[in-house]
């Protein structure tokens, strides 16, 4: 098999996804590229909160425009649905120290244009009547809600297919040679650009290019109950960041916020660390107290990438023209669609509507010596 | 304190492990679920109720008092929830004891360590639906046999027993034995099949005279037997008042209903050691060398779980993998195997009615498109159809298309039927869908009972992310 694509996108997670879709629709040939299925990674396993309260500050401005895509995907994604649904968000605090951490974080995230208010228990309790006794302070930001991420590869499945994306799945890319010349297990594909997008793998994929883009890998826990009587409204969380919660449509509680499993990026997700599922779900139950008669019924592991400074990779890769790369977006769910939307952008030869996040800076070791 | 050797289930093949390991100087645990170990067909009544023992309990009562005689230290009525150690560990460190989480029978929740881990973990039940299966009145041929076995209870006074295998015979046997009423035997397997596994099945002839004396029993009692048949459609409203077989009707109040038994390699896929498709051993079986060791290091497994060939042959295969594994250990066994042929035999036996359990592809082709596979979600045969066009390749791919198997049955119920529809729809071989994740919890657990007392403070929250 031998092709020529204007743009070869390896990675099918919701970034890669996007960036295919976006640059189809603005006129290119493109083909997608995956190892394994579409969005069956972390874009397809993660908790699919789409709140600003565990968005990363630098990130709200992109985060705000990506949860408007998400509620309208229907519209731009060719009828692809991962029922995202808005809801209010509450981000609470149990203790002095909790409160205060609540307290600058809500500001400095306020200032990035999440409208977020603080509020006390009491009226946290008037928003979310399962919330528990005990919260001193609560951050309320009416613009959140959620996903069925597991819905995301069937979602962008029927949308890349009509812009005209060449979907290749269970295809590995082993390595590029020249520019570009992908060699694949379907043989060789040739593209004029190339776009890396792909997660916790994005460093073994840079050194194809001879480029050393260390990216660290988180190995996240998720945790889901049987179906349940209506035990909550709102996408709920813990100052800290370490508590996702909210309750589906079909009565299932998604019980998230990054405690750690065991894996690497070679064997993938290796085993839920029971002492971390078990904190998991205390944090869960504190704050919920009505999850205590739920009965647990999986869990499971997503890998998140992390770059050196915990910001996005997202821009040209420097030295080398028509190679471009994107994710290690913390919280990257959330703002996926809208970072391919602008990636599609820039690689179309537009200006993007918000700045991109060159890898420069990661990858050149600075000297601080003050 | 570290165990030599857990051994993670008591039925026949567990029982004997803990007892051979024990036997051999090990400190040993064994975890098992049930109030009494036995597992299904050497099931022990509960405590305080008389029950007239027969053939299997006489065999139960003897790997039961082995086993309490040994040193063993048992742990019945336990939820096993949690797995860990052994190679699911961070990367480049060296492999930890097996760990495992569980409720004891009185709720408190516990952690057993061991060096080496015998896995024990039986079957689950192949039911291929059929329109009206998830009836009340429907229950599975391994369901009745607790219901029989435990207590002498009948699953209805007028019962029509489906299927395939052994199993049937007993249940309707049983059921006649109880004074229950037998509407009619449905068997999948023809006169031809039963004759090709008779030279394996004369390899135990106490078996085949077991299997005779059932099959008398039914004769005498004029139950009309259907062989090369299966069930249509369990029909009533509400509950179950008919079962059509083809153009026959019979009027029944309850139907026993099963198609085979799968191997439950939960443990074995959640530590992530290697696993075949073999449709003869039950589908998804681990890969085992000659002594039972799987391809993880210390860990071993044994009796139906490995491969189904039936209870009789489980102990043997328990007692090769608990010395096995004291081997590994560095046990010095001052005594040699000497059960190679008895086990041979036994396999032999239950491998013939294995086969006649395999998963019948023309069943699963006579599904009706509406019919349900995933009760727990209430997907239909058309709509994982519809999934597999729509570009759903594997078992873990169809979850993410239909929630089929992400219900609480955790995939038990519906993985065969669905696996087989998805793989005839693309056209491929079952093996090449996979299987779904070995995640824990093994089993659904209330979340109270695992929460434990806990202060908010001591919740051993992480760092959190940068803002």
């Amino acid at each position: 098999m031998n092709m020529r694509f204007d743009a070869a996108v390896i990675g099918a997670g919701v970034m890669g996804c996007a960036t295919a879709l976006f640059l189809a629709r603005g006129g290119m040939r493109v083909v997608l590229l995956d190892r394994g299925e579409i969005c069956r990674e972390a874009s397809g396993v993660n908790a699919g909160t789409l709140t600003m309260q565990m968005t990363r500050a630098a990130l709200i401005p992109y985060a705000l425009r990506a949860h408007e895509m998400w509620m309208n995907m229907p519209a731009w994604c060719a009828g692809g649905d991962v029922l995202a649904t808005a809801c209010p968000g509450l981000s609470v605090a149990f203790t002095d120290a909790e409160a205060a951490m609540l307290e600058e974080r809500a500001r400095i995230r306020r200032e990035a244009g999440a409208p977020i208010e603080l509020i006390d228990g009491r009226a946290a309790q008037a928003i979310e009547p399962g919330l528990a006794d005990g919260v001193k302070l609560a951050g309320h930001c009416p613009i959140d809600g959620f996903a069925s991420a597991y819905l995301t590869g069937r979602a962008f499945r029927a949308a890349l297919q009509e812009a005209g994306v060449t979907l290749m799945e269970a295809t590995p890319v082993r390595g590029i040679d020249g520019r570009f010349m992908l060699d694949t297990s379907a043989g060789a594909v040739a593209a004029q650009r190339v776009v890396l997008a792909g997660g916790v793998w994005l460093q073994d994929m840079a050194a194809w290019l001879g480029v050393t883009l260390p990216i660290k890998v988180l190995i996240n826990q998720l945790v889901v109950t049987e179906r349940m009587p209506p035990v909550m409204r709102t996408v709920l969380g813990v100052a800290s960041g370490l508590l996702s919660l909210k309750q589906y449509a079909n009565g299932t509680v998604l019980i998230g916020g990054g405690w750690q499993g065991i894996g690497d990026r070679a064997r993938g997700g290796v085993a839920v660390r029971s002492e971390n599922f078990l904190g998991n779900v205390r944090l869960a139950a504190h704050t919920v107290p009505a999850l205590r008669q739920a009965r647990v019924v999986r869990s499971w592991l997503g890998l998140e990438a992390e770059t050196a400074d915990a910001l996005p990779a997202i821009g040209p890769i420097p030295g080398i023209d028509d190679a471009w790369i994107i994710g290690s977006v913390h919280s990257g769910y959330t703002s996926g669609p809208y970072m391919g939307r602008i990636l599609a952008q820039a690689i179309l030869g537009d200006a993007p509507e918000l700045p991109l996040f060159p890898i420069d800076r990661l990858l050149h070791q600075r000297s601080n010596s003050a | 304190m570290i165990f030599d050797v857990a051994v993670l289930g008591g039925g026949p093949a567990g029982m004997a492990a803990a007892a051979e390991a024990a036997r051999g100087g090990a400190r040993v645990v064994l975890l098992e679920e049930s109030p009494a170990p036995g597992g299904q067909v050497y099931r022990a009544p509960p405590a305080g109720f008389e029950m007239k023992p027969d053939r299997d309990r006489q065999e139960g009562d003897a790997l039961r008092a082995a086993l309490a005689a040994s040193g063993a230290d048992i742990r019945t009525g336990c939820r096993v929830w949690g797995l860990g150690g052994g190679p699911l560990v961070p990367e480049g460190q060296f492999d930890a004891p097996f760990s495992l989480s569980a409720l004891s029978a009185d709720g408190a929740p516990f952690t057993v360590q061991s060096r080496a881990l015998i896995l024990c973990c039986g079957t689950h039940e192949r039911i291929i639906p059929f329109p009206g299966w998830t009836l009340p009145g429907v229950i599975g041929l391994a369901a009745a046999t607790i219901l029989l076995k435990a207590q002498g209870i009948l699953p209805g006074q007028r019962v029509v027993v489906a299927g395939a295998g052994p199993l049937l015979y007993a249940v309707a046997a049983k059921i006649l034995a109880g004074g229950g009423s037998v509407a009619a035997l449905i068997d999948a397997a023809t006169p031809g099949e039963w004759l090709r596994a008779l030279p394996a099945l004369s390899a135990r002839p106490d078996l085949l005279a077991q299997g005779m004396a059932w099959r008398a029993k039914l004769l005498a009692a004029r139950v009309p037997v259907l062989t090369g048949a299966q069930v249509t459609a369990a029909e009533g409203n509400k509950v179950l008042s008919h079962v059509r077989v083809a153009h026959r009707v019979f009027e029944a109040d309850a139907l026993c209903i099963g198609h085979g038994l799968v191997p439950a390699t939960e443990a074995s896929r959640t530590y992530r050691a290697r696993h075949v498709h073999r449709p003869e051993d039950g589908g998804w079986v681990p890969v085992l060398d000659t002594a039972q060791r799987t391809s993880v290091p210390f860990l071993y497994a044994a009796g139906d779980g490995a491969g189904v060939r039936g209870a009789a042959a489980a102990p043997a295969a328990g007692r090769l993998a608990a010395r096995t594994a004291l081997h590994d250990l560095g046990f010095s066994l001052a005594y040699a195997s000497e059960e190679d042929a008895a086990l041979k035999r036994a396999r032999r036996t239950g491998a013939a009615m294995a086969r006649m359990m395999t998963l019948r592809p023309a069943m699963v082709a006579a599904i009706p498109a509406e019919t349900i596979i995933c009760r727990c979600e209430g997907v239909t045969r058309s709509e994982i159809e519809k999934a597999a066009a729509a570009g759903a390749n594997t078992i873990n791919q169809l979850k993410h298309f239909t929630r089929c198997g992400m219900g609480p049955c955790q995939g038990r119920m519906c993985g065969e039927a669905a696996g087989a529809l998805l793989a005839a729809a693309r056209g491929v071989d079952v093996a090449e869908l996979g299987f779904a994740t070995g995640r824990i919890p093994l089993r659904p657990v209330p979340m109270a009972s695992i929460l434990g007392d806990f202060d908010y403070a001591d919740i051993p929250v992480p760092a959190p992310a940068p803002i």
